[in-house]
């Protein structure tokens, strides 16, 4: 019989669970339903006390790491803490969020546990066995695979799953001690892009993605990058969205070209960049070719403005193409939105 | 004074983001069509690491930088013609299978058993570097399971920068490794050995450089006539089924509208729940 252990971690503040987490325990409820399993939920944290009202009230087994080595992703500190959890909880099957935290260090737990992972995982299934579908050559290919050998550790990306938000209260929750090693690594804190600009909003519902055209001299024989540059903040301004780049655009900025100031390289969608989840893209200035099509994989609806009236994106790869200047349609767009806001 | 660093940087060959992938099964599981044929690059994230590795190894007199890649001996070859020409590095090449679907955790030990037995190799001045994913398997997990191998446990994903602290004289360094929401988690390491999985960093591609080329190509084909070859366990590992995407949209393409007209259809489109 599986065993099933959902490993949590609380937010920036330490006062919630991340949203990643508690998609993870919904999937560890659906999993343990289907094989009639037993659930366990760990939690890292510097105190999980009130994390843990947050979580189902009856049924799993609450268990945490806590202390102050814990408000930090760490590699030697979470690694530890859930390794600890994971012997705890005897689990056969792991499953934890793709968050920066527990990716940093899933694999070496599960090495220590003499088990086998298994990441970005966007469904599991199965009938006779647990089977969890996964992509492969940056979403390209689209493989379901299964593992016989246990501890089996599952990594979910983010936005597969609802986050739980079914009935809770007051739990008990289990202290697990743990053995710290030396710690030989000092986390400072975050930091944002040096330009400034806040450009990247995972929860956005619009993605907007800059191509390196933007910067192309344009019917005039001059480039217009300044133009260009406030064109897509008032767009961002306007609408709240996330903005993604092509690499050549943001490639141009390492080569001492005049660029997008605000643009760095993780901004970068696409083959060497992120694969983002939102409701809707525009594309402007891009041509639209596979390496730039992949990041675009989980982008339910697409839209894209292009002068070539053969780029990537009128071949099947997005749902309306507009063949246009993007200079004129955005600052129209722009106005648009201002006159709408007003 | 700046420290002596022994940088390992551990990088895949991948197919050209430019080709057309269809996958295929045979009889040891899934694969690409035409895998061998497909023209291959260094994989694009640890072609960052090894050129972050080489900068730091010029800025460290007395380093050395290592690229330990697993993969055909013929591909191997034809990516180092390229590769060679941009920074200088000892080639340990492992002659192996190509691709995404092998195991990840047999790799990571054929990768480390090898690493343990480089000649020269002083651990404790180790800086084991690599992509943060391939663009093949794209796991994210091989680096951290090399690490774990050699007992490195101070380890960080999505690495973007290293700067040596001071004049890097008692070894401490600050690595911004990248989290969600578009920012950076800043640290400070006592020193090596650590593990760095790059994403980007913030370094060009060097320039083509023949000299360059021509010194590492000296070492790279004796290198390659001697590789060593590794078979990959499954590990219990199977593959249900490995396809392409059904995502062929159909595009609707709007040439004769103009600009107040697309925009007013974007904003309404924008709008719209």
């Amino acid at each position: 019989m599986e065993s099933i252990l959902v490993l949590t971690h609380a937010d920036e503040t330490g006062s919630a669970l991340t949203r990643a987490s508690l998609e993870a325990i919904t999937a560890g409820k659906e999993l343990a339903a289907s094989l009639n399993a037993s659930l366990t939920i760990g939690i890292v944290a510097v105190d999980a006390t009130d994390l843990a009202k947050s979580l189902p009230s009856a049924g799993p087994r609450l268990m945490s790491v806590s202390g102050e080595a814990f408000a930090q992703p760490r590699y030697a500190t979470d690694a530890a803490a859930c390794e600890a959890l994971c012997r705890a909880a005897n689990a056969t099957i792991v499953l934890a969020p793709a968050s920066s935290r527990f990716t940093r260090v899933a694999a070496g737990v599960a090495h220590r546990l003499g088990g086998f992972i298994d990441t970005h995982i966007t469904a599991i299934g199965g009938a006779e066995a647990v089977e969890a579908t996964r992509w492969f050559y940056r979403q390209r290919v689209e493989a379901v695979l299964s593992r016989e050998a246990r501890p089996w550790f599952l990594l979910l990306d983010a936005g597969t799953h609802a986050a739980f938000a079914g009935e809770s209260g007051p739990a008990q929750v289990e202290q697990i001690a743990v053995e710290l090693p030396a710690i030989r690594t000092t986390v400072s804190g975050l930091r944002a892009p040096s330009q400034g600009t806040q450009t990247i909003r995972p929860d956005a519902k619009l993605l907007l993605v800059a191509g390196a055209g933007w910067t192309k001299k344009q019917l005039d024989g001059q480039t217009h990058t300044a133009e260009a540059g406030e064109l897509i903040l008032g767009f961002l301004r306007a609408t709240s969205a996330s903005l993604g780049s092509s690499k050549s655009l943001v490639d141009q900025g390492g080569e001492g070209n005049s660029v997008l100031p605000f643009l760095t390289h993780l901004n970068q969608i696409g083959q060497t960049g992120a694969t983002p989840r939102h409701a809707k893209g525009l594309s402007t200035c891009c041509h639209g070719e596979e390496p730039h099509v992949v990041g675009w994989r989980f982008i339910t609806d697409r839209r894209a403005i292009s002068l070539d009236p053969n780029c990537g994106w009128t071949r099947g790869k997005a749902d309306v193409v507009y063949i246009a200047d993007a200079f004129p349609v955005m600052a129209k767009v722009n106005a648009l939105l201002e006159a709408k806001k007003a | 004074m700046a420290n002596v660093l022994h940088i390992v940087v551990c990088a895949g060959i991948v197919p050209d983001p430019l080709q057309t992938l269809e996958p295929i099964t045979g009889p040891k599981g899934p694969g690409l069509k035409n895998e061998m044929v497909l023209p291959a690059v260094l994989d694009p994230w640890a072609a960052s690491a090894l050129y972050e590795a080489a900068n730091l190894a010029a800025k460290n007199p007395g380093s050395k930088v290592w690229l330990v890649s697993l993969g055909p001996k013929a591909k191997l070859q034809q990516v180092m013609m390229t590769v060679a020409q941009k920074v200088a590095f000892e080639l340990v090449p492992i002659d192996g299978p190509i691709g995404g679907f092998p195991d990840a955790h047999s790799t990571a030990a054929v990768l480390a058993e090898t690493i343990a037995a480089l000649p020269g190799l002083d651990r404790t001045k180790l800086l084991l570097f690599g992509g943060w994913e391939s663009a093949t398997r794209g796991a994210g997990v091989t680096l951290q399971l090399v690490g774990e191998r050699l007992g490195i446990t101070d380890q960080f994903q999505g690495v973007d920068q290293i700067v040596q602290i001071g004049q890097g004289d008692d070894g401490s360094f600050e690595v911004l490794e990248r989290v969600e929401g578009g920012k950076h988690q800043v640290s400070v390491c006592a020193g090596t050995p650590a593990v760095l999985g790059w994403a980007t960093g913030n370094l060009a591609e060097p320039r083509n450089n023949p000299q360059v080329g021509m010194a590492n190509m000296r070492t790279i084909m004796p290198a390659l006539q001697k590789a060593k070859p590794a078979t990959l366990a499954a590990n219990g590992l199977r593959y249900v089924s490995a396809s392409l995407p059904k995502q062929q949209r159909t595009t609707r393409v709007v040439k004769d509208l103009t600009p107040d007209q697309i925009a007013a259809e974007l904003v309404e489109w924008i709008g719209a729940e």
